[in-house]
Formats: structure tokens, sequence, C-alpha cells
């Protein structure tokens, strides 16, 4: 009886990707909370706003990021078809993608501070754009540990409806980080 | 019932539980992922940090009483945050500062949401366990070292956090505006970024297990209102404290890496020219309200179900206007994350914009006043029992209207001109979300102290308990009104530095008084909690006679809760004292098949087949009595 509970326990799963939603709704909140603050910032003097050009990286960034998720929904599609060549080589793709938008992100930040945007700055509004790229590139290297440990996992063989389960739960976070880039990018081309 | 499967089974489980982990004494009480042992463990972190908070208030309590008077122990205790035997004014700050904080987040948000979510939510709704009971671990250990970092702030050199709870900068955002913006408020930042992610993990696991993981029969309509009013703060929780995180990441840039979020052109002790620009402190004020607001209702609806459920069982009577209660849980679910600005009317706020936000406000006091109309219809001509809990839970509907009616006064903006920041706020915000909620919580506590413990608490000791802290704190809080409306304001050291406000110093004597009595009243508690885990007498399995779910559990706690197959659930849990039933309580697990004689036709909404039966049988029963 009791290992029947604890099977139930290790297969319920449902609830499990739904924590998953609901930390997504947390996000949305905090990147939702910094640009109403921003609004509320930018609303307190003319002098306040943006003021400069966004850099051309973020324009390659969002390319890069779009490409990502694509594999990504390829990766679970494999995962879903029990392909798991296929699903590993997507990963890895996903993956890859998603260190190349780490290191784009960062090139904008240099790009910049090289045109004397710095972080540190009379006009916050500036700051604004290093807090939200900041706090969306902690989101992707969480994404990207996701991803790895998917990766991992499904190196080693375990059962499929696991092996779905964590491919699902990255591809989740993955989309939404994903999501909030391109809010991200819009909000600041709007207020630019 | 198959629930109740023979005790020789439970020992046979407890060994194939532990087949892929023992038994130690680490993975039972320490790092355990049973909610059960969880909700106890919050629930005594809880209590720690509410005496503790409870003896920080009685310091400064000391000091406002007796402004111009040297205790001597103060010295021996406090050292240098008392030179001379008079505590040191900045101390004052950073009580004031850590009472408001303890109280609020770690006692009346964790220790109470923490304690009786973990145990209601899966006891009330047949479940097993939390969705994720590893999340829920990481959460009371999240908690723990919060609690942990708040207090180290006492033992560094310039004292803990000082800029009152709500860490408005300037003050928190300068580390030298105040000794208390050093060091302490680092540590006062890092312990809320533990507290946070230890809330965010346990709000997402109650949602998460009350949507998806309800026993069969259990729709939505037939959840106890302890249950609904948990999942609505979760929800609260899940949504508003991630801002709070937003305001605390900025406020953290503004104090070490030198941006201008918050900050604009300022200078320090005459000289030291700050170079921030343009910043805005009253951003931090929306960011932080955004939360702050729903945060009181965090705390104050967990304990208004709770007390819902407490009253119905020892009113012995159904709740009155379940639906209306929890259809205005939502209203104030939904309107408290729309009245935030009424903490910044004298921010220089739009005239217009106050407005808005005064009538939002107002219109609060609507689902508030429905639910108070349905407590005291619940008790109207009820069989009342008046157990420990239920004193407690009539009490908390005492402080919850006498604390609600200022609500009314401060909510507008007019008036607030004159009450903002005065001793009226203090006393508004202690009776209605401060003792309030307390009493929801001790309600509760004594309530399911049967089914944490295995054991009863002493009753005597309750109602001695209950009578000092109701009485002890309309004591304290009750006066504070006319001392608002007079115009002193809070958080000021020592009245007797203004003419106007000298003639305060009795009142304020006095309720240092009442303050200690009700605080001697808490020994009360303590001893006959300590006590009673220990030597109480044995719960029977449903001590209350009550309905839930929870009753229907083994009083000796094993892992998964029910022994055999999980109940599945046929009515709602409010039916007590029923005409026509054999025993005041139904069991919502007990099939409207046992209980014809006490049906009614509203009994069979959406259910044809069973009111065809219901008709055939109410037929049958009145052609007998013809025949007779």
């Amino acid at each position: 009886m009791m290992a029947q509970i604890q099977k139930e326990d290790r297969y319920n799963l449902a609830p499990k990707k739904f924590n998953m939603w609901i930390f997504i709704f947390t996000s949305f909140m905090f990147f939702a909370a910094l640009t109403s603050g921003f609004i509320v910032y930018v609303g307190g003097s003319k002098a306040h706003g943006i003021n400069i050009k966004l850099p051309d990286a973020f324009m390659y960034s969002t390319g890069v990021i779009l490409l990502s998720s694509i594999t990504m929904f390829l990766a679970s599609n494999a995962a879903k078809a029990l392909d798991r060549g296929k699903q590993q080589f997507y990963l890895m793709a996903t993956i890859f993608l998603g260190v190349a938008f780490f290191i784009i992100q960062l090139s904008a930040w240099s790009y910049m501070i090289k045109n004397g945007v710095y972080f540190s700055n009379p006009n916050a509004s500036q700051s604004f754009i290093y807090v939200f790229t900041g706090m969306h590139l902690l989101h992707i290297f969480a994404g990207l540990l996701l991803l790895a440990n998917t990766l991992w996992r499904s190196t080693r063989s375990i059962e499929q409806v696991k092996n779905l389960y964590s491919v699902q739960m990255s591809s989740i976070f993955w989309h939404f980080v994903d999501i909030i880039w391109i809010y991200l990018y819009v909000f600041l081309l709007l207020n630019q | 019932m198959s629930t109740l499967t023979v005790h020789d089974h439970v020992v046979s489980h407890h060994e194939e539980d532990h087949g892929h982990h023992k038994a130690t004494f680490l993975n039972t009480y320490v790092f355990s992922m049973d909610h059960k042992m969880i909700a106890k463990q919050f629930l005594i972190t809880g209590i720690a940090m509410a005496f503790i908070a409870m003896m920080l208030s009685i310091l400064f309590r000391i000091q406002l009483a007796y402004p111009d008077k040297a205790f001597p122990l103060m010295e021996t205790l406090l050292g240098r945050f008392a030179p001379g035997g008079r505590l040191d004014s900045n101390f004052y700050l950073a009580l004031v500062t850590i009472h408001g904080t303890i109280m609020v987040f770690f006692v009346l948000t964790a220790g109470l949401s923490g304690t009786f979510a973990n145990l209601l939510i899966p006891l009330q709704l047949g479940v097993r366990d939390m969705a994720s009971p590893f999340m829920n671990m990481l959460s009371y250990w999240f908690f723990f070292i919060a609690c942990g970092i708040m207090l180290s702030s006492f033992f560094i050199q310039k004292g803990p956090a000082s800029g009152g709870w709500t860490i408005y900068p300037p003050l928190s955002a300068l580390p030298k505006a105040m000794p208390g913006s050093g060091l302490g408020m680092t540590l006062w930042l890092i312990s809320m970024i533990f507290f946070i992610a230890s809330q965010l993990m346990a709000g997402i696991n109650y949602v998460s297990t009350i949507l998806n993981m309800r026993t069969k029969g259990m729709d939505l309509w037939k959840m106890p209102l302890s249950v609904w009013a948990l999942f609505l703060t979760a929800v609260l929780g899940v949504l508003s404290f991630p801002v709070l995180v937003a305001g605390v990441v900025l406020l953290v840039f503004d104090r070490s890496f030198g941006t201008s979020f918050y900050l604009s052109e300022i200078v320090l002790n005459s000289s030291q020219v700050q170079p921030f620009e343009g910043g805005s402190p009253i951003l931090f004020q929306h960011l932080f309200w955004f939360l702050g607001h729903p945060e009181v209702y965090i705390v104050i609806m967990p304990a208004m179900g709770i007390s819902s459920e407490v009253m119905s069982v020892n009113s012995r009577k159904p709740i009155f206007g379940y639906h209306a209660m929890v259809y205005s849980l939502i209203g104030i679910t939904v309107l408290s994350f729309i009245v935030w600005g009424h903490h910044m009317f004298v921010t220089g706020m739009n005239p217009f914009l106050g407005g808005v936000f005064m009538i939002t406000t107002l219109i609060i006091a609507v689902p508030s006043a429905v639910k108070t109309f349905n407590w005291l219809a619940t008790l109207w001509r009820g069989n009342i029992r008046f157990t420990s809990a239920m004193l407690f839970a009539i009490g908390m509907v005492s402080f919850f209207i006498s604390g609600g009616l200022t609500g009314i006064f401060l909510g507008n903006a007019a008036l607030d001109i004159n009450l903002h920041d005065t001793y009226f706020v203090v006393a508004h915000f202690h009776l209605v979300m401060g003792s309030a909620a307390i009493f929801g919580m001790l309600a509760g506590v004594y309530h399911w102290f049967p089914k944490m413990f295995g054991r009863m608490m002493n009753e005597r000791l309750g109602y001695l308990h209950f009578w000092l802290t109701f009485i002890g704190a309309y004591l304290v809080f009750f006066p504070m009104h006319f001392m608002g409306l007079d115009g002193v304001p809070r958080r000021y050291y020592a009245f007797t530095e203004f003419e106007s406000m000298k003639q305060w110093l009795s009142v304020n004597t006095f309720i240092t008084w009442a303050a200690i009595m009700s605080a001697l009243a808490q020994l009360a508690f303590l001893f006959n909690f300590v006590h009673s885990i220990f030597w109480g007498k044995k719960a029977p399995q449903n001590p209350w006679n009550a309905n839930t779910l929870e009753w229907t559990t083994p009083v000796e706690h094993i892992h998964g809760n029910w022994p055999g197959e999980i109940p599945t659930v046929y009515r709602w849990p409010y039916d007590y004292s029923k005409p026509g039933a054999e025993h005041d309580f139904i069991p919502q697990t007990t099939p409207l098949s046992e209980t014809m004689s006490s049906n009614l036709p509203h009994d069979f909404e959406d259910n044809p087949i069973g009111l065809e039966e219901h008709s055939k049988w109410t037929s049958t029963q009145k052609s007998n009595e013809e025949v007779k």
C-alpha cells in the first residue's frame, strides 16, 4: 500500500509542472514591477528617459533567442517521438544559442559603456536598461542550468515519463524567458 | 469506511514507507518533507519569533513610559544599547523596526500561513502530501535562515536596521545615513530575500496542491473556508512578493552600486555631498506598498478562514453565507491590489489619484463587512461551545470590527492629512491586523493542537490566556486612538521633549503596564503549549465533532495521512445541526444515501438522479405517515 503511495508520488508530475507555471507568474510579476517602476520614474521629470539609441546587439540577440525557441520546440517534439539522439542534438543547439545570447547581451553592455552610458548614472532610465537585461540574464542563466540538467538526464537511461517531464519543464521555462526578452525589448524600443 | 482501517496496518506501513530512506532523527524532525512536521516547524519557529518580537516591544514601551528614568538592569541586559540604563535613541528605532518586521513577516505571514497551510491543505482536501514536498522543506529552511540572519543583526556593532519596517529610502539606501542604515540594513535585506524565496516556494506549492490534488468529490465549492482563505492568501503572496523583490533589487543597486533609482540630491552631515541625482524615493514607496498592502491581507485572510471554521464548528451551525464568504474573500483579494496608494496620500500625490485610491479603499469595507455580518449571523442562536479556540475566534471578530472602523477614517484622503503617521494609525493596524490576526492564529493553535500533537490543551489556562490577552490588547491599543487624534506622531523616542505632548506621558505609562500584563499572559500560553505537547490529555480522533476531513485521519501521524484509501467527499463541510439528522454533525465523508432523513432538495443540485431518489423517499415517508 505505502509503496504504491510512493509510486503515486513519484509520478505525480502534473502538479509539479503546474508549479512551474505559477513560478512563471511570479517571474512575470517581477518584470512587470521593474517596467512599472521605469514608467513611474520617467513620468517624474522631463529630463528622464532613455535618450540614447539602443545597441544593435539587442536586435541580434533577439534573433538568436527566437531561433533557440525553435530548437527547443524541435527538442520537445523529438522527445515526444522517443528520438533521444535528435532530442539531445536540439537541446545542445538550444544551449549553444542560449550561451550566444548571453555573450551578445554582454557585448551590448560593453558597447553602452564605451559610449558613456554607465550603470551608475544620474539618469536612472539608463541604469534601468542594465537592470532589465541583467535580471533577464539571471533568468537565462537559470534556464541554461535547467537545459543542461535535462540534457545530462537524457544521456542516462531514465524512463520516458521522466525524460518528457524534464524536457517539458525546461521548455516551458525557456519559452518564457524568450517571451520576457521580447517584452523587455519592445518596451525599451517604445520608450526610446 | 476504509479510511478507518485497523491500526495494526500502521506499523507495517511505517516499515514499508521508509524502505528507501530509514527514518532517522534528521529526516523525521529536521529535514522532514512531511507536511505535518513542516507545519509544526513553522509553528514553533513562529511562536519563538513572536516571543522575541514581543519582548522587543516591551523594551520600547518601557522607554515610552519612563523616558527620563534609568534602569541599571537594562544596561546589564543590553550593554552598549542602553548606556547608563537608558535606552539608546538609535536602538529604540531599531527595536521598533525589528518588532514590526518580525511580527508582520516572520510571525503573521510565515508563522500563520506556513503552519496552517501546511497542516490543513493536505489534511482538509484529502491529499497525501504537497505537490512538491522537497520545495516545501526548502521553504521552511529558507525561512529559518531568514530568521537567523534577522536576529543576528542584534549582535553587530551598530545594531539592527532602524529605518522602520517599511525601509523607505533614503534611510535604507545610504549606508551612512544613521547607525541602523549600515550593516544592519544589509542584513535586513539579505534576510528578506531569503524570506521572500521561502514564501514564494511555499505559496507556489499551496496553489498547485489545492488546484491539482484534491480528493474525489472535493470540488472547489466543497472546500472548507479555511482552505479557501489559505488558497487566496497564497495567490496574493505569489503575485505581490515578486514586486517587493524588484523594489529591493533597485534598493541594493542604490546602496552598493551607486545608481540613483531612489536617491536624488542629498547632503549628509551638512558637508558630504552625495553623488546621486534625479532619483525618486516615492518610486520605492509605490513598489513597496504594491506588496505592502496585499501583505496585510496575507496576514488577515488566513485568520479569517480559521475563525470561520472554528466558529461554525463551535456554534454547531453551518457557516452563514458560505458563498458570500468565498466571494468576499475573492473580492478582498482583487481589491487589495488597487488600494496601495492610501499609504501615500501625503507624498504629494495628485489629489485626483488620491480620490481614486480613497474610493477603492472604501470599497474594501464592503466585503469586510459581509464577512463580519456572516460571522455574527453564524453565532446567532447557535448552540455555542465556549472552547478556548472559539473564544479566540470571537476575539478575532471583535478586533476586526473595532480596528476596521478606524480604517474608514484613515482611508479618507482628506482626514489622512491629520492622522497620517500618528498613533491613530498604530492603534488601527495593531487592532485590525495585529491583534485580529494573532487571535485567529491562536484560535487555530487551540483548535488544531489535537491534530498536530495528538493531545489536548488545557482549557482553563486557555481561558486565562484569552481574557488577559483580550482585555490587555484593548487597554494597550484603544488609548492610542486619542493620542493620534491629538497629533502624537509614531516612532518618536521621548514625548517629554515636546511641550504639547507631555500630557500623554501618563497614558503611555498606563499602556506600558497593560502591555506588560498582556505579555505575562502569554506565559500561560507558552506553558500550556509546551506542557500539553508532552503531558496533555490524549486526544480522541475527532475531539470537536467536526465535519472536515482532517479528523478522519488517525491520531498517530503517518506518512501519507490516511492508512488506506483517501476518503471520498460527498457533501460540504458545514452540515452541523441539520434537521432530521441523527447527530448534530455529518462528516464530509458521509454519503447522502446514509442520511435520507436529513437530506434537503437543494442537496441535489446538479444531481437529478439523487433528487429523484430523494423525492421518492420523501413521498414513501409521507404515505407511511398517512397509514399510521
